[in-house]
Protein backbone atom coordinates (compact mmCIF):
# COMPACT_ATOMS: atom_id res chain seq x y z
CA UNK A 1 0.00 0.00 0.00
CA UNK A 2 0.98 3.46 -0.39
CA UNK A 3 1.55 5.91 2.81
CA UNK A 4 1.51 9.39 2.76
CA UNK A 5 2.92 11.18 6.05
CA UNK A 6 3.93 14.65 6.62
CA UNK A 7 7.52 14.21 7.92
CA UNK A 8 9.68 16.69 9.23
CA UNK A 9 7.53 19.06 8.14
CA UNK A 10 7.88 18.04 4.67
CA UNK A 11 4.98 15.62 2.97
CA UNK A 12 6.25 12.26 2.19
CA UNK A 13 5.23 9.15 0.08
CA UNK A 14 6.23 5.56 0.60
CA UNK A 15 4.70 2.74 -1.53
CA UNK A 16 4.81 -1.05 -0.84
CA UNK A 17 4.61 -0.53 2.29
CA UNK A 18 3.34 -4.04 3.81
CA UNK A 19 0.46 -3.87 5.89
CA UNK A 20 2.16 -5.46 8.92
CA UNK A 21 4.88 -2.65 8.93
CA UNK A 22 5.37 -0.39 11.94
CA UNK A 23 6.16 3.58 11.70
CA UNK A 24 9.02 3.12 12.81
CA UNK A 25 10.60 0.26 9.97
CA UNK A 26 8.67 2.95 7.65
CA UNK A 27 10.82 5.63 9.23
CA UNK A 28 14.07 3.80 8.62
CA UNK A 29 13.92 1.80 6.14
CA UNK A 30 11.41 3.80 3.61
CA UNK A 31 12.51 7.59 3.77
CA UNK A 32 16.00 7.41 4.90
CA UNK A 33 15.57 8.53 8.41
CA UNK A 34 17.55 6.11 10.98
CA UNK A 35 17.44 8.53 14.13
CA UNK A 36 14.66 6.31 15.95
CA UNK A 37 16.29 3.12 16.73
CA UNK A 38 14.71 -0.17 16.68
CA UNK A 39 15.62 -1.66 19.71
CA UNK A 40 12.88 -3.67 21.63
CA UNK A 41 9.62 -3.84 19.16
CA UNK A 42 7.84 -4.03 22.06
CA UNK A 43 6.81 -0.31 23.54
CA UNK A 44 9.58 -1.30 26.84
CA UNK A 45 12.52 0.99 25.60
CA UNK A 46 11.16 4.07 24.05
CA UNK A 47 14.79 4.06 21.49
CA UNK A 48 11.74 4.68 18.26
CA UNK A 49 10.12 7.35 20.61
CA UNK A 50 8.74 10.32 17.67
CA UNK A 51 5.84 12.37 17.55
CA UNK A 52 2.94 11.52 16.04
CA UNK A 53 0.27 14.35 15.89
CA UNK A 54 1.84 16.67 18.63
CA UNK A 55 2.71 13.19 21.37
CA UNK A 56 5.47 11.21 21.78
CA UNK A 57 4.71 7.56 20.79
CA UNK A 58 7.18 4.51 20.28
CA UNK A 59 7.07 4.01 16.69
CA UNK A 60 7.72 0.68 16.75
CA UNK A 61 3.84 0.16 18.18
CA UNK A 62 2.44 2.42 15.55
CA UNK A 63 1.11 0.45 12.45
CA UNK A 64 2.71 2.09 9.15
CA UNK A 65 -0.76 2.51 7.67
CA UNK A 66 -2.16 4.39 10.67
CA UNK A 67 0.32 6.94 10.36
CA UNK A 68 -1.63 7.85 7.29
CA UNK A 69 -1.89 11.73 7.06
CA UNK A 70 -0.57 11.76 10.12
CA UNK A 71 2.33 14.42 11.18
CA UNK A 72 5.48 13.29 12.38
CA UNK A 73 8.23 14.55 13.98
CA UNK A 74 11.30 12.60 14.71
CA UNK A 75 14.76 13.55 15.94
CA UNK A 76 16.24 14.41 12.85
CA UNK A 77 13.32 17.21 12.58
CA UNK A 78 13.96 18.77 16.19
CA UNK A 79 15.80 21.49 14.62
CA UNK A 80 16.37 23.17 10.92
CA UNK A 81 19.19 21.66 8.37
CA UNK A 82 22.24 21.15 10.37
CA UNK A 83 21.27 22.94 13.98
CA UNK A 84 21.13 21.10 17.09
CA UNK A 85 17.73 21.87 19.47
CA UNK A 86 18.77 23.17 22.86
CA UNK A 87 18.03 19.60 24.56
CA UNK A 88 20.52 18.03 21.65
CA UNK A 89 23.13 20.48 22.46
CA UNK A 90 22.43 19.62 26.37
CA UNK A 91 23.03 16.07 25.67
CA UNK A 92 26.32 17.13 23.99
CA UNK A 93 27.57 19.41 26.53
CA UNK A 94 26.74 17.16 29.46
CA UNK A 95 28.05 14.22 27.91
CA UNK A 96 24.71 12.58 28.12
CA UNK A 97 25.56 9.89 25.53
CA UNK A 98 27.04 6.41 25.94
CA UNK A 99 26.65 3.99 23.55
CA UNK A 100 24.30 6.55 21.85
CA UNK A 101 21.57 3.91 20.81
CA UNK A 102 18.73 5.27 23.59
CA UNK A 103 19.53 9.21 23.18
CA UNK A 104 17.13 9.75 20.39
CA UNK A 105 14.45 8.82 22.02
CA UNK A 106 15.51 10.20 25.16
CA UNK A 107 16.04 13.84 23.63
CA UNK A 108 12.56 13.32 21.87
CA UNK A 109 10.97 12.95 25.34
CA UNK A 110 12.66 15.10 27.39
CA UNK A 111 12.01 17.93 24.01
CA UNK A 112 8.52 17.10 24.42
CA UNK A 113 8.28 17.45 28.61
CA UNK A 114 10.16 20.76 28.12
CA UNK A 115 7.90 21.96 25.53
CA UNK A 116 4.83 21.33 28.25
CA UNK A 117 7.19 22.17 31.55
CA UNK A 118 9.95 24.59 30.72
CA UNK A 119 11.37 24.32 34.49
CA UNK A 120 10.25 20.63 35.66
CA UNK A 121 11.39 19.09 38.65
CA UNK A 122 13.33 16.24 39.31
CA UNK A 123 10.17 14.01 39.97
CA UNK A 124 8.73 15.17 36.92
CA UNK A 125 12.18 14.48 34.96
CA UNK A 126 11.53 11.03 35.64
CA UNK A 127 8.25 10.09 35.36
CA UNK A 128 9.02 11.99 31.51
CA UNK A 129 11.46 9.47 30.59
CA UNK A 130 9.88 6.53 32.44
CA UNK A 131 9.05 5.13 28.98
CA UNK A 132 13.00 5.37 27.69
CA UNK A 133 15.51 3.11 28.55
CA UNK A 134 19.29 3.29 28.68
CA UNK A 135 21.44 -0.01 28.56
CA UNK A 136 24.62 1.79 29.75
CA UNK A 137 22.16 3.02 32.64
CA UNK A 138 24.00 6.55 32.21
CA UNK A 139 20.76 8.16 33.89
CA UNK A 140 22.94 10.41 35.91
CA UNK A 141 23.94 12.57 32.89
CA UNK A 142 20.81 12.15 31.23
CA UNK A 143 19.47 14.02 33.89
CA UNK A 144 22.02 16.39 34.09
CA UNK A 145 21.74 16.99 30.27
CA UNK A 146 17.51 17.67 31.21
CA UNK A 147 18.17 20.45 33.88
CA UNK A 148 20.58 21.95 31.93
CA UNK A 149 18.64 22.06 28.14
CA UNK A 150 15.67 23.36 31.09
CA UNK A 151 15.29 27.15 30.33
CA UNK A 152 17.05 27.28 27.00
CA UNK A 153 14.09 25.84 25.16
CA UNK A 154 12.02 28.64 23.14
CA UNK A 155 8.63 28.92 24.67
CA UNK A 156 7.00 28.34 21.95
CA UNK A 157 6.42 24.48 20.59
CA UNK A 158 7.67 26.41 17.30
CA UNK A 159 9.82 23.02 16.15
CA UNK A 160 6.41 20.66 15.77
CA UNK B 1 -3.21 -8.91 4.94
CA UNK B 2 -5.00 -6.27 4.43
CA UNK B 3 -5.47 -3.08 6.10
CA UNK B 4 -8.84 -1.49 6.94
CA UNK B 5 -9.11 2.57 7.30
CA UNK B 6 -12.03 3.33 8.96
CA UNK B 7 -13.18 7.01 9.30
CA UNK B 8 -16.22 6.43 11.39
CA UNK B 9 -18.06 4.07 13.29
CA UNK B 10 -20.47 2.98 10.70
CA UNK B 11 -17.20 2.41 8.28
CA UNK B 12 -15.50 0.13 11.30
CA UNK B 13 -18.47 -1.91 11.72
CA UNK B 14 -19.14 -2.61 8.11
CA UNK B 15 -15.73 -3.39 7.03
CA UNK B 16 -15.52 -5.91 10.74
CA UNK B 17 -18.64 -7.20 9.18
CA UNK B 18 -17.10 -7.61 5.49
CA UNK B 19 -13.53 -8.93 6.96
CA UNK B 20 -15.08 -10.75 10.31
CA UNK B 21 -11.30 -12.05 10.70
CA UNK B 22 -10.05 -8.75 10.75
CA UNK B 23 -8.13 -7.41 14.24
CA UNK B 24 -9.39 -4.07 15.49
CA UNK B 25 -6.22 -1.70 16.17
CA UNK B 26 -6.35 1.52 18.14
CA UNK B 27 -2.87 2.56 20.41
CA UNK B 28 -1.24 -0.96 18.70
CA UNK B 29 0.27 -1.40 22.31
CA UNK B 30 -0.80 -5.09 22.56
CA UNK B 31 -1.77 -5.60 18.67
CA UNK B 32 1.83 -4.48 17.56
CA UNK B 33 3.86 -6.58 19.64
CA UNK B 34 2.32 -9.53 18.54
CA UNK B 35 2.63 -8.76 14.68
CA UNK B 36 5.98 -7.55 15.33
CA UNK B 37 6.97 -10.59 16.86
CA UNK B 38 5.20 -12.67 14.22
CA UNK B 39 2.81 -14.31 16.68
CA UNK B 40 -0.08 -13.07 15.14
CA UNK B 41 -0.48 -12.46 11.30
CA UNK B 42 -4.17 -11.68 11.08
CA UNK B 43 -5.85 -11.40 7.79
CA UNK B 44 -6.34 -7.74 8.15
CA UNK B 45 -5.67 -5.09 10.44
CA UNK B 46 -8.82 -2.65 11.00
CA UNK B 47 -7.22 0.87 12.12
CA UNK B 48 -9.89 2.71 14.55
CA UNK B 49 -8.09 5.59 15.27
CA UNK B 50 -9.93 8.26 13.16
CA UNK B 51 -13.35 6.96 14.29
CA UNK B 52 -14.51 10.06 15.74
CA UNK B 53 -17.31 8.01 18.07
CA UNK B 54 -14.82 6.13 19.88
CA UNK B 55 -12.50 9.09 20.55
CA UNK B 56 -15.51 11.31 22.60
CA UNK B 57 -16.54 10.86 26.38
CA UNK B 58 -20.14 12.26 27.57
CA UNK B 59 -22.41 12.27 30.76
CA UNK B 60 -25.94 10.81 30.05
CA UNK B 61 -27.82 10.27 33.05
CA UNK B 62 -25.55 10.49 35.74
CA UNK B 63 -23.34 8.11 33.72
CA UNK B 64 -19.68 8.29 31.50
CA UNK B 65 -19.84 6.96 28.48
CA UNK B 66 -16.50 6.32 27.47
CA UNK B 67 -15.65 6.24 23.80
CA UNK B 68 -13.51 2.62 23.39
CA UNK B 69 -10.80 4.78 21.70
CA UNK B 70 -9.88 6.98 24.11
CA UNK B 71 -6.13 7.24 25.45
CA UNK B 72 -5.05 6.72 29.00
CA UNK B 73 -3.34 9.89 28.88
CA UNK B 74 -7.16 12.05 28.23
CA UNK B 75 -8.62 9.88 30.71
CA UNK B 76 -6.14 10.96 33.13
CA UNK B 77 -6.17 14.59 31.87
CA UNK B 78 -9.78 14.95 31.48
CA UNK B 79 -11.65 12.25 33.83
CA UNK B 80 -9.69 12.40 37.18
CA UNK B 81 -12.77 13.81 38.84
CA UNK B 82 -15.58 12.13 37.59
CA UNK B 83 -14.17 8.29 37.03
CA UNK B 84 -10.94 8.62 39.93
CA UNK B 85 -10.56 4.88 39.95
CA UNK B 86 -9.71 4.68 36.56
CA UNK B 87 -7.64 7.85 36.30
CA UNK B 88 -5.73 6.19 38.89
CA UNK B 89 -4.91 2.60 37.15
CA UNK B 90 -4.58 4.93 34.55
CA UNK B 91 -1.62 6.83 35.74
CA UNK B 92 0.36 3.21 36.22
CA UNK B 93 0.39 2.22 32.67
CA UNK B 94 3.01 1.85 30.87
CA UNK B 95 5.32 4.91 30.13
CA UNK B 96 4.13 8.00 28.79
CA UNK B 97 4.00 7.10 25.18
CA UNK B 98 2.30 4.01 25.93
CA UNK B 99 -0.21 6.17 27.55
CA UNK B 100 -0.44 8.52 24.92
CA UNK B 101 -1.54 5.47 22.94
CA UNK B 102 -2.93 2.74 24.62
CA UNK B 103 -6.76 2.62 25.55
CA UNK B 104 -9.19 1.40 27.82
CA UNK B 105 -11.01 -0.26 24.72
CA UNK B 106 -8.33 -1.97 23.93
CA UNK B 107 -7.50 -3.17 27.33
CA UNK B 108 -10.85 -5.19 27.03
CA UNK B 109 -10.20 -6.08 24.09
CA UNK B 110 -7.16 -7.78 24.68
CA UNK B 111 -8.84 -9.06 28.29
CA UNK B 112 -5.49 -9.65 29.73
CA UNK B 113 -6.10 -10.55 33.74
CA UNK B 114 -3.12 -8.33 34.21
CA UNK B 115 -4.83 -5.41 32.04
CA UNK B 116 -4.86 -2.23 34.76
CA UNK B 117 -8.15 -0.76 33.23
CA UNK B 118 -10.41 -4.09 34.39
CA UNK B 119 -10.14 -3.65 38.19
CA UNK B 120 -11.56 0.29 38.70
CA UNK B 121 -14.12 -0.91 36.12
CA UNK B 122 -15.16 -3.88 37.89
CA UNK B 123 -15.46 -1.90 41.09
CA UNK B 124 -17.44 1.03 39.22
CA UNK B 125 -19.73 -1.83 38.26
CA UNK B 126 -19.13 -0.37 34.22
CA UNK B 127 -21.00 -2.01 31.07
CA UNK B 128 -19.13 -2.52 28.22
CA UNK B 129 -21.01 -1.39 24.96
CA UNK B 130 -20.77 -3.51 22.02
CA UNK B 131 -21.77 -2.94 18.03
CA UNK B 132 -22.21 -5.37 15.43
CA UNK B 133 -24.26 -4.90 12.04
CA UNK B 134 -26.78 -6.75 14.03
CA UNK B 135 -26.97 -4.12 16.73
CA UNK B 136 -25.78 -3.02 19.88
CA UNK B 137 -25.74 -4.88 23.22
CA UNK B 138 -24.29 -3.52 27.15
CA UNK B 139 -22.76 -6.29 29.09
CA UNK B 140 -21.71 -5.41 32.63
CA UNK B 141 -17.90 -5.58 32.85
CA UNK B 142 -17.96 -8.62 35.30
CA UNK B 143 -19.45 -10.59 32.70
CA UNK B 144 -17.74 -9.79 30.32
CA UNK B 145 -14.11 -11.93 30.71
CA UNK B 146 -14.70 -15.41 29.61
CA UNK B 147 -10.93 -16.94 30.25
CA UNK B 148 -7.36 -15.91 29.85
CA UNK B 149 -6.99 -12.89 27.13
CA UNK B 150 -11.07 -13.93 26.36
CA UNK B 151 -14.02 -12.26 26.07
CA UNK B 152 -17.80 -12.18 24.88
CA UNK B 153 -16.97 -10.70 22.18
CA UNK B 154 -18.18 -12.11 18.96
CA UNK B 155 -15.72 -11.97 15.43
CA UNK B 156 -17.91 -9.29 14.18
CA UNK B 157 -18.74 -6.85 17.30
CA UNK B 158 -16.74 -3.75 18.20
CA UNK B 159 -15.95 -2.38 21.63
CA UNK B 160 -17.93 0.81 21.10
CA UNK B 161 -17.90 2.88 24.42
CA UNK B 162 -17.38 1.90 28.37
CA UNK B 163 -20.56 3.34 30.65
CA UNK B 164 -19.18 4.02 34.07
CA UNK B 165 -21.43 5.71 36.88
CA UNK B 166 -20.01 9.20 37.37
CA UNK B 167 -18.17 9.09 41.11
CA UNK B 168 -20.46 9.35 43.98
CA UNK B 169 -17.95 7.77 46.77
CA UNK B 170 -14.67 7.49 47.18
CA UNK B 171 -12.43 5.27 44.74
CA UNK B 172 -9.18 3.86 45.28
CA UNK B 173 -6.56 1.67 43.11
CA UNK B 174 -3.13 -0.13 44.34
CA UNK B 175 -0.75 -2.34 41.85
CA UNK B 176 2.00 -4.42 42.84
CA UNK B 177 5.39 -4.24 40.21
CA UNK B 178 8.82 -4.34 40.72
CA UNK B 179 9.37 -0.46 39.69
CA UNK B 180 6.89 2.01 38.92
CA UNK B 181 6.74 2.52 35.28
CA UNK B 182 6.40 -0.03 32.58
CA UNK B 183 4.94 -2.54 34.75
CA UNK B 184 2.62 -5.43 33.85
CA UNK B 185 1.07 -5.61 37.49
CA UNK B 186 1.96 -8.49 39.60
CA UNK B 187 -1.21 -8.21 41.42
CA UNK B 188 -3.99 -5.47 41.31
CA UNK B 189 -6.96 -4.26 43.82
CA UNK B 190 -9.73 -1.66 43.10
CA UNK B 191 -12.32 -0.71 45.20
CA UNK B 192 -15.18 1.79 45.32
CA UNK B 193 -17.36 2.56 48.12
CA UNK B 194 -21.04 3.69 46.96
CA UNK B 195 -22.65 5.31 50.12
CA UNK B 196 -25.55 6.21 47.98
CA UNK B 197 -27.00 2.74 47.43
CA UNK B 198 -24.83 1.59 50.25
CA UNK B 199 -22.64 -1.16 48.40
CA UNK B 200 -18.97 -1.74 47.93
CA UNK B 201 -17.22 -2.54 44.20
CA UNK B 202 -14.38 -4.47 43.99
CA UNK B 203 -11.77 -5.60 41.44
CA UNK B 204 -8.78 -7.55 41.09
CA UNK B 205 -6.24 -7.80 38.98
CA UNK B 206 -3.42 -10.34 38.22
CA UNK B 207 -4.59 -12.90 40.42
CA UNK B 208 -6.93 -15.77 38.50
CA UNK B 209 -7.54 -16.43 34.98
CA UNK B 210 -9.80 -13.45 34.30
CA UNK B 211 -9.89 -9.73 36.42
CA UNK B 212 -12.73 -10.51 38.75
CA UNK B 213 -15.05 -9.24 41.92
CA UNK B 214 -14.72 -10.62 45.47
CA UNK B 215 -18.26 -10.75 46.03
CA UNK B 216 -17.87 -11.68 49.46
CA UNK B 217 -16.17 -9.30 50.40
CA UNK B 218 -18.36 -6.72 48.91
CA UNK B 219 -21.20 -8.15 50.63
CA UNK B 220 -19.52 -8.64 54.17
CA UNK B 221 -17.99 -4.75 53.99
CA UNK B 222 -21.51 -3.49 52.89
CA UNK B 223 -23.50 -5.44 55.13
CA UNK B 224 -20.94 -4.70 58.44
CA UNK B 225 -20.59 -0.97 57.57
CA UNK B 226 -24.56 -0.81 57.63
CA UNK B 227 -25.61 -3.20 60.51
CA UNK B 228 -22.57 -0.73 62.96
CA UNK B 229 -24.34 2.41 61.29
CA UNK B 230 -20.93 3.58 60.01
CA UNK B 231 -22.58 4.64 56.31
CA UNK B 232 -24.30 7.18 58.00
CA UNK B 233 -21.74 7.65 61.34
CA UNK B 234 -18.85 8.02 59.49
CA UNK B 235 -17.10 6.53 62.27
CA UNK B 236 -13.80 4.76 62.34
CA UNK B 237 -13.03 1.93 60.51
CA UNK B 238 -13.09 -1.21 63.18
CA UNK B 239 -9.44 -3.09 62.46
CA UNK B 240 -10.95 -6.20 62.43
CA UNK B 241 -13.52 -5.51 59.56
CA UNK B 242 -10.49 -4.31 57.50
CA UNK B 243 -8.57 -7.42 58.44
CA UNK B 244 -11.47 -9.54 57.14
CA UNK B 245 -12.60 -7.96 54.06
CA UNK B 246 -8.45 -8.29 53.07
CA UNK B 247 -8.93 -12.46 54.10
CA UNK B 248 -12.17 -12.27 51.82
CA UNK B 249 -10.69 -10.57 48.75
CA UNK B 250 -7.73 -13.42 49.21
CA UNK B 251 -10.35 -15.97 49.28
CA UNK B 252 -11.68 -14.65 45.86
CA UNK B 253 -8.38 -15.05 44.12
CA UNK B 254 -7.34 -17.95 42.17
CA UNK B 255 -3.94 -16.98 41.68
CA UNK B 256 -1.34 -19.09 39.51
CA UNK B 257 2.74 -18.98 39.90
CA UNK B 258 4.75 -17.22 37.06
CA UNK B 259 7.46 -15.14 36.07
CA UNK B 260 6.09 -12.35 37.60
CA UNK B 261 5.56 -13.72 40.94
CA UNK B 262 4.27 -16.88 43.19
CA UNK B 263 0.83 -17.19 43.69
CA UNK B 264 1.15 -16.73 47.83
CA UNK B 265 3.14 -14.00 47.21
CA UNK B 266 -0.02 -12.55 45.33
CA UNK B 267 -2.82 -13.69 47.59
CA UNK B 268 -0.34 -11.93 50.61
CA UNK B 269 -0.21 -8.81 48.51
CA UNK B 270 -4.04 -8.86 47.70
CA UNK B 271 -4.58 -8.97 51.10
CA UNK B 272 -2.51 -5.74 52.25
CA UNK B 273 -3.69 -3.71 49.19
CA UNK B 274 -7.67 -4.65 50.11
CA UNK B 275 -6.73 -3.65 53.70
CA UNK B 276 -4.99 -0.31 52.77
CA UNK B 277 -7.29 0.47 49.67
CA UNK B 278 -9.89 0.51 52.46
CA UNK B 279 -8.35 2.31 55.09
CA UNK B 280 -7.62 5.25 52.35
CA UNK B 281 -11.24 4.85 50.76
CA UNK B 282 -12.93 5.21 54.14
CA UNK B 283 -10.96 8.20 55.38
CA UNK B 284 -11.45 9.89 52.09
CA UNK B 285 -15.53 9.35 53.05
CA UNK B 286 -14.97 10.52 56.52
CA UNK B 287 -13.27 13.91 55.38
CA UNK B 288 -16.28 14.32 52.86
CA UNK B 289 -18.85 14.53 55.19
Amino acid sequence: MRVTTTVNGETRHADDVSESESLLYLLRERLGLPGSKNACEQGECGSCTVYLDGVPACSCLVAAGQAEGSDVVTVEGLAPGRDLDPVQEAFVECGAVQCGFCTPGFVVSAHDLLARCPNPGDDEIREALAGNLCRCTGYEKILDAVRCAAGRMPSERSTV
Amino acid sequence: MVFLHATSLADAVAALSAHPGAVPIAGGTDVMVEVNFDRRRPAALLDLTRVPELSRWWVEDGRVRLGAGIPYARVIAELGDRLPGLAMAARTVGSPQIRNRGTVGGNLGAASPAGDSHPPLLAAGAEVELVSNRGRRRVPVCEFYTGVKRNVLAPDELIEAVWVDSVAGPQQFSKIGTRNAMVISVAAFALALHPERQQVGTGIGSAAPTPRRAREAEELLAGELDAAGLWESRGPLPATLAEEFGSRVCAAAAPIDDVRGSAAYRVHSLRVMARRTLTWAWNDYRKAA
